[in-house]
């Protein structure tokens, strides 16, 4: 399967990435040696078993933790704290509760002190982008879950981040809810070509929304797929039941779920 | 034939006006019951006075005041010195507190401390704060302060410590950073806690006001309470107690209806 050639300038590049925890008697492997570049408008999607060390890399990248070994470059500069550069979207909305949803929108924009009329603008946008243009004035605990969750992406979305990172945020949402999440996440990805990272354990939502498809085994945690979607839509919206249906759509769900089954399977 | 029954929801049938009501009867019954005892002479009119004697003793002190001050002095008197340690209290408990509950080596510099004075009764140091600050009001209001810093230090260090992880992360990955990262994210955060422990701060300086007011003060209403003991004037004696409480009633009603305003989302 092919390698997505990287742009250089604007991407995100994890170099040597490893991370060991010193046990009593041992030291445990949860990442080892991992290379990976990201285009600027990519939409990566990661499966793995728990305990694959997805998590931990998203951690990495975010900077809330520290790989024991090598960088995580942003369009060339290291980064080693948490900032608005890479925004981070977490499976529980994660708004300030005190704060209505469009001061939640404006959080980011304010740390950035950029002027007043840009925040508002940003704010407005951002907010009609999600699709809460009426809920502005809500305080977060008004709001439904799939809502909430929306109100956060565009939290992240508003500080322009280069990359997105995106832990499971929709695994915690009903069935419904997710499937028009990821019609929402699909839209905003058309329209604002935004790098998106995207850790979930759900083969069918990686191969729907993914362009590219990471996949990680545990002991130690390492990549073990990289490749492009094939049955990716580059452009437009699409049924997602359709494309359920489809005969390549259900031979690759098949495929991948019995890799991930062998990551989980054998432990060594 | 089988019972019809309405539909409700078990346990949470009545509303609060119901629960209110039988509130109210219960504090009449037990003002009955104090009048029938003053009455019939059950006890002694020296230990319980007939409610209309407690009556007149109000509407005496009301009007006349008591030892050439009026009543609404001796009670502004009370309350400037409780509200001057509370803003202080405030302040530095809170500001401290936070800074504890964050930094594990400031906390370690103040927690023995705390945890040595705490437990103490206020009197035991109060003779040495005289010794100090004088027989004025100044050695009253720093009793008052100690007694209250110690619950509302407490609740701070423990609330800011207890924050959710991924809500400061999710606040750094925004931008925010340093001492914004404190006012705008941390603290918020505590607020619905700080108002409760400032529920408890309250109560506790409320308690050791009478104390406070013990020693060389010719003003407020616990040193009214104990002056009129002096004379067994028990008339007096229930009237400002009944005075202290309606006040205490007061100020946490409305603590309690600023926290409801302030965390909405809190469940209460």
């Amino acid at each position: 399967m092919t390698m997505i050639a990287t742009a250089e300038s604007g991407g995100i590049a994890l170099n040597g990435i490893s991370l060991t925890y010193n046990r009593k008697r041992s030291t445990v492997s949860a990442l080892q040696g991992i290379e990976l570049d990201l285009a600027p408008d990519d939409f990566v999607c990661v499966l793995g078993p728990s305990g694959c060390g997805k998590s931990s890399l998203l951690n990495i990248v975010a900077g809330y933790l520290e790989p024991t070994e090598g960088t995580v470059l942003i369009n060339g500069n290291e980064h080693t704290e948490p900032n608005a550069q890479v925004g981070v979207v977490f499976q529980h909305a994660n708004l300030f509760p005190w704060l209505n949803i469009a001061k939640n929108i404006e959080f980011g924009v304010k740390m950035a002190k950029l002027p007043r009329a840009e925040r508002k603008r940003r704010v407005n946008f951002y907010l009609d982008l999600v699709g809460l243009g009426q809920a502005g004035a809500l305080l977060p605990h008004q709001l439904s879950g799939g809502m909430k969750q929306r109100a956060a992406i565009a939290r992240t979305l508003a500080t322009e981040p280069r990359i997105v990172l995106m832990d499971e945020p929709f695994s915690a949402l009903d069935a419904l809810t997710r499937e028009s999440m990821q019609m929402h996440l699909r839209r905003i990805w058309l329209q604002t070509r935004k790098c998106i990272f995207f850790i979930t354990h759900d083969v069918d939502e990686a191969l729907l929304l993914g362009r590219r498809i990471l996949i990680m085994h545990p002991n130690p945690g390492r990549i073990v797929q990289d490749f492009v979607n094939p049955v990716f839509v580059p452009e437009g919206e699409f049924s997602f039941s359709d494309a359920r249906g489809g005969q390549a759509f259900a031979e690759l769900r098949a495929l991948l779920i019995s890799q991930i089954a062998n990551g989980s399977g054998n432990g060594s | 034939m089988i019972a019809q029954r309405k539909p409700h929801r078990r346990g949470k049938e009545k509303g609060n006006a119901f629960y209110l009501g039988i509130s109210g009867l219960s504090v009449l019954a037990a003002l009955f019951l104090w009048w029938l005892a003053a009455r019939n002479a059950w006890v002694n009119p020296l230990f319980l006075p007939s409610p209309s004697d407690v009556w007149a003793a109000f509407a005496d002190i009301a009007k006349e005041g008591y030892k050439g001050s009026t009543l609404l002095a001796h009670i502004g008197a009370s309350m400037r010195r409780i509200f001057i340690a509370l803003a202080y209290i405030f302040v530095t408990a809170i500001t401290l507190g936070i800074l504890c509950g964050r930094v594990r080596w400031i906390r370690a510099i103040f927690d023995p401390f705390v945890e040595f004075y705490r437990p103490l009764p206020p009197l035991a140091y109060y003779s040495l704060l005289v010794l100090w600050f004088g027989i004025q009001d100044t050695s009253k209001i720093v009793l008052l302060f100690l007694s209250g810093f110690a619950p509302l230090f407490i609740t701070a260090v423990h609330s800011s410590s207890s924050v959710p992880i991924d809500r400061i992360n999710g606040a750094k990955s925004l931008g925010a950073k340093g001492w914004r990262l404190y006012v705008y994210v941390i603290l918020p955060s505590c607020l619905p806690d700080l108002l409760t422990g400032l529920r408890t701060a309250v109560g506790v300086t409320y308690a050791t006001l009478v104390a406070a007011e013990m020693i060389a003060a010719v003003s407020g209403i616990g040193w009214m309470v104990l002056d009129a003991s002096k004379y067994l004037r028990s008339d007096i004696i229930y009237a400002a107690i009944i005075v202290m409480g309606i006040i205490a009633i007061l100020i946490d009603t409305a603590l309690r209806l600023l926290i409801r305003r302030v965390s909405p989302w809190v469940e209460h």
